[in-house]
């Protein structure tokens, strides 16, 4: 009897422990969506309080397929996220097999790096809109005072040039999270198989691509896995750079939802388009984590 | 070209791009922190004035309201509900993911995986589109531009990655220690106390930093669920400077600075720890 109990109580533990963590998101995250689920099927305003209890069934899901403002600004949001991680990807790699060849300073260089990763987004996108600035920005000023142009470059206010700079702000923030799982992985290779592939005759690029890529190949998907997690925090910089102007050119699916959620005030509407953004950002990370999963495994560190 | 030679060209070039590449990653944070010193006749002027004259500590007298010109944006607020706000989530979602962390880290169950990757995908939803219902919820139960209301937000935005952070750092060490403890009649719960918190100790502060600055740098959620200064946190605040008529830059940098000195701090003080917590705990499953 004791020892039924003591094996029920084992099992029992780890749930036990889980339960605060299970709450809190079934409270604070789970049951807000199930609301936001319902809500995208009424055309819930906030001026008109009892629109929430009128039942359109998918008629918002419809406008919004239809609509080209929409289909526009989450063609431009996949096409920022695939530009910002492969070009993060690619930075962060250089990054990390540069300093790691660098003989001195490597932990202070390691550091530095680590600081874009901690500021936050709002603070990355007003530095940027400030250096990107037409009119006293860092960057015309140098560029003037250099010779390079004589005119105002219009940063922010092309729409071309104005998702350049955003995409540049992005990509500030968030390459250190790839650049420092990847030294990581750098620091962690054992030297043996290296060493041997240069015996048996391998050049550098050999060696690289099947020995090295392959081990830092795992911590490339925890940065993506922890990226992914993160992915609307653009939203942040767009909003601060250009508020999703001009002319809605640099809108975003994020700054959409809340310019029709909170300044047109159709919640309804708004509440659709942020379910097709959680779905989109679900699909991200299961991706990622899968392949994560299965990276490990191969690493065989798998239990 | 000699060997030498080479081996010299080569190490110039490497020279080169670190050089490079840590004013990519530096001047524009300096630019602002510097910019924060300037008086805003300085930052406005045509030509542009690139050796500052004297650096003064009038825009942050000016922000904080002391001296006599002010600005009509209550800093000092703002910081305050920023610290409360950030501490105390940070606290609860410290004690709720070192008890699920734990979970991970020392005990088998069933669909284990499968409960890691729900609590990670409840993270991943975008906080603007979460902000929405919440925002519904929150002034229906009249907890909107409270505290309170902000905190059990980012308590449940900080539960998922401190699970992962704290999960790595307790794989790391030992199950065998907590073991041989038991065997000389330790109870389990003794046994955490004893043996595996203050190992993990370090890497626990760490996850906390993060959590921290989460909820420190967080935007999206609080522009919406904060009204006033009863919660409005800093990075809200900044917006303030936008929506005036002309752009006050150097109070906006000002302010900037004031936000990063803390996140720069911590980050300097935790970093080793949380890349080690980063990639023990993704790596080895």
């Amino acid at each position: 009897m004791l020892r039924y109990l003591r094996t029920r109580q084992a099992k029992l533990t780890p749930i036990l422990l889980l339960s605060p963590a299970l709450l809190t998101m079934l409270f604070v995250v789970a049951l807000p969506l199930l609301f936001s689920l319902y809500t995208s099927l009424t055309p819930y305003r906030l001026t008109r309080p009892e629109t929430i209890e009128t039942f359109i069934g998918l008629r918002n899901y419809m406008r919004l397929f239809s609509d080209p403002d929409f289909w526009s600004a989450f063609g431009r949001t996949i096409l920022f996220l695939a530009i910002a991680l492969n070009v993060e990807f690619l930075l962060g790699l250089g990054i990390a097999l540069l300093i790691n060849r660098i003989t001195w300073g490597q932990r202070t260089l390691r550091t530095i790096m680590m600081f874009p990763m901690m500021f936050s987004p709002i603070l990355v996108g007003f530095q940027f809109k400030f250096i990107f600035n037409d009119n006293i920005g860092i960057l015309n000023n140098a560029l003037q005072s250099l010779g390079i142009t004589d005119q105002a470059i219009p940063w922010l206010v092309d729409a071309k040039l104005a998702m350049f700079s955003i995409l540049f702000a992005e990509i500030w923030m968030s390459t250190s999270v790839f650049a420092i799982l990847l030294l990581a992985g750098l620091f962690a290779m054992p030297r043996d198989p290296l060493e041997a592939a240069k015996v048996d005759g391998c050049n550098s690029w050999q060696v690289f691509r099947h020995i090295t890529l392959p081990f830092i190949m795992p911590f490339a998907f925890i940065a993506m896995t922890i990226r992914s997690l993160d992915v609307a925090r653009a939203y942040d910089i767009v909003s601060v750079m250009t508020g999703g102007g001009p002319a809605g050119r640099t809108e975003l699916l994020w700054t959409l939802i809340a310019r029709t959620g909170y300044e047109n005030t159709r919640m309804g509407q708004a509440n659709a388009m942020a379910y097709v953004s959680t779905i989109l950002s679900i699909a991200f990370t299961y991706f990622f984590f899968t392949k994560l999963v299965a990276a490990r495994r191969y690493m065989g560190g798998a239990e | 070209m000699s060997r030498a030679l080479k081996n010299r060209l080569r190490a110039t070039a490497l020279w080169f791009a670190t050089f490079l590449l840590m004013i990519v990653i530096s001047v524009p944070g300096l630019w602002v922190v510097l910019s924060g010193f300037r008086p805003n006749r300085e930052i406005l002027a045509k030509p542009p004035v690139w050796i500052p004259e004297k650096l003064t500590l009038n825009n942050f007298a000016k922000i904080f309201g002391f001296g006599q010109d002010q600005v009509a944006i209550p800093v000092l607020e703002y910081f305050r509900n920023s610290l409360v706000i950030a501490t105390t989530s940070t606290l609860i979602a410290l004690i709720i993911g070192m008890a699920g962390g734990y979970a991970f880290a020392r005990f088998r169950f069933r669909f284990k995986n499968t409960w890691f990757l729900g609590l990670m995908l409840f993270r991943t939803v975008p906080g603007i589109a979460l902000s929405l219902p919440v925002f519904m919820l929150w002034s229906r139960l009249g907890i909107i531009d409270t505290k309170l209301g902000l905190i059990i937000v980012y308590v449940s935005l900080n539960v998922p990655f401190t699970i992962w952070l704290i999960d790595g750092f307790f794989r790391q060490i030992p199950g065998s220690l907590s073991e041989a403890a038991q065997v000389d009649g330790c109870t389990r719960w003794q046994a955490f106390w004893r043996i595996e918190f203050p190992l993990a100790r370090s890497g626990i502060a760490a996850a906390g930093v993060f959590a921290f600055l989460t909820s420190w740098n967080e935007f999206a959620l609080a522009s919406q669920l904060t009204r006033s200064t009863d919660s409005k946190t800093l990075p809200v605040g900044l917006m303030d400077f936008t929506a005036q008529f002309t752009i006050d830059w150097a109070g906006m940098s000002a302010m900037a600075f004031i936000i990063i000195v803390p996140a720069l701090i911590l980050t300097f003080i935790v970093q080793k720890h949380l890349i080690a917590g980063l990639t023990f705990g993704g790596v080895k499953g």
